[in-house]
């Protein structure tokens, strides 16, 4: 549970007064909460914990985690699924 | 070199490694806080690749690992409660408690549910106003924002049916009791990174200061550890107890200020226990009095527990740096990831399972 995995954010709605996005992490997609990286945009990185993203991330150095994470199995781990690519 | 083949890339390790071993003249023995640099660490031979008499010694930050027995005796009473639904991250569910474990409730026929983020808990709350959910709150500074965020929700929305089962635990004064114990014999730290992209850099100066030992923010793929433990090493052999960040891309000193808003909002700094530690003052967060409404122990009073641990089980001795996992007699005899004695065998993050994982053949 302690993981973070950086995604890109694909749409940004809002849920209940909350900023709420659909991220790619490498072939998963999952409903993240950006309420602490309020200014975030459509196609750039996040790092995500448990649902909600922490910090912004640059687009390289998100490419390499996730390649990093896809070889070791870690997205499989972390979300139960098999990622279907890595960006 | 052994295991060099297995990094994302190769050729950076190796100069890595060779950095170490060039600016490395006497032993030094070096904390990673992180459960996830431990595993890390130990999946990859990390240990293995360092100079003789260069030792890191596995830090306690396992959230699963340093929860409290009492604690987790708590949250099987309220799962096994009718009428409760009970979420948890999946790891918690094989923590053993002092009779059985989430699983065992689940099996009796309790509502326990895995979900991945808090919020999935706050709509099981919102799509079943009968029930009352509870979600198990744990975790560092990296996961509290979730859960504080989940609460201020709840009240937003009105719901009387949810709450949140305390027992978040902060880094900085576990560095300060590890420093300040008698046997200790950690010369610098490697902080963990996810810790510090939420409350930045600012509270570890003092620390550094103090206890003059350098602080090297460190990120947990395995050639962020390299890098942060060349940094460390540098700092160590140059005298200077310093605070470094290795992990920039995902850490500013700052950290998020949303979210550390977020948690002065909804929580108070509290002593906390942990487990096979004992209490170290200051070193969690509570619900604040403004939320105290949303507080699962005080709604299903659950005081009173008589709790008790293996006692076979040294997991508090190696949560500290003290032991090995593979030096408790227990290791892989009685405890293992399937029959877990303590909680740094249940959790993916702990260091025995992760000894367990990759260590079992050349150790047992």
């Amino acid at each position: 549970m302690c993981l973070a995995v950086p995604g890109r954010v694909l749409s940004i709605t809002e849920a209940d007064g909350v900023p709420m996005a659909e991220v790619d992490f490498g072939g998963v997609r999952k409903e993240v909460c950006l309420q602490y990286v309020p200014d975030v945009r459509v196609g750039e990185y996040v790092i995500v914990h448990v649902g909600f993203a922490i910090q912004q991330l640059d687009e390289e150095s998100a490419r390499q985690t996730l390649a990093n994470f896809e070889r070791m199995g870690i997205l499989e781990e972390e979300f139960g699924e098999v990622p279907r690519r890595v960006q | 070199m052994k295991y060099l083949d297995e990094f994302s890339d190769p050729a950076l390790a190796a100069r890595l490694v060779e950095q170490i071993h060039a600016a490395t003249t006497r032993p030094w023995a070096m904390m990673e806080v992180c459960g996830g640099q431990t595993h890390s660490i130990i999946r990859h031979g990390i240990d293995q690749l360092l100079p003789d008499g260069v030792e890191m010694i596995h830090g306690p930050g396992c959230p699963v690992c340093v929860t409290p027995l009492e604690v987790i005796d708590k949250a099987l009473a309220i799962a096994a409660r009718p009428g409760v639904i009970f979420c948890s991250f999946g790891d918690m569910l094989r923590v053993p408690g002092s009779g059985q474990d989430l699983f065992g409730v689940k099996s009796a026929g309790g509502d326990v549910r895995v979900v991945y983020s808090p919020m999935d808990a706050l709509k099981l709350a919102r799509e079943n106003p009968d029930r009352q959910v509870v979600f198990f709150g744990i975790g560092f500074e990296t996961t509290a924002p979730a859960n504080a965020m989940t609460v201020h929700q709840a009240r937003r929305l009105g719901l009387t049916n949810f709450s949140l089962l305390v027992s978040h635990v902060l880094v900085p004064p576990a560095i300060a009791a590890i420093m300040e114990s008698p046997r200790c014999r950690v010369q610098a730290f490697l902080a963990a990174g996810h810790v510090c992209s939420v409350m930045g850099t600012r509270e570890y100066p003092p620390l550094a200061e103090k206890y003059g030992v350098p602080i090297v923010v460190t990120g947990f793929e395995p050639l962020d550890i390299l890098e942060g433990i060349r940094q460390t090493v540098t700092l160590l052999e140059a005298g200077r107890a310093e605070v470094r960040n290795a992990y920039p891309r995902a850490v500013r000193d700052e950290g998020n200020p949303a979210a550390m808003a977020m948690l002065r909002d909804v929580f108070e700094v509290t002593d906390r226990t942990w487990r096979g530690i004992g209490e170290i003052p200051g070193s969690g967060w509570r619900l604040s009095p403004r939320y105290r409404e949303f507080d699962a122990e005080l709604r299903f009073d659950v005081g009173g527990l008589h709790t008790a641990e293996s006692p076979l089980c040294r997991s508090g001795e190696v949560l500290q740096g003290l032991l090995k996992p593979h030096e408790c007699a227990a290791f892989g005899k009685q405890c293992t990831p399937r029959t877990p004695l303590g909680a740094t065998m249940v959790s993916s993050e702990g260091a025995c399972a992760a000894y367990y994982a990759y260590r079992l053949v050349t150790h047992s």
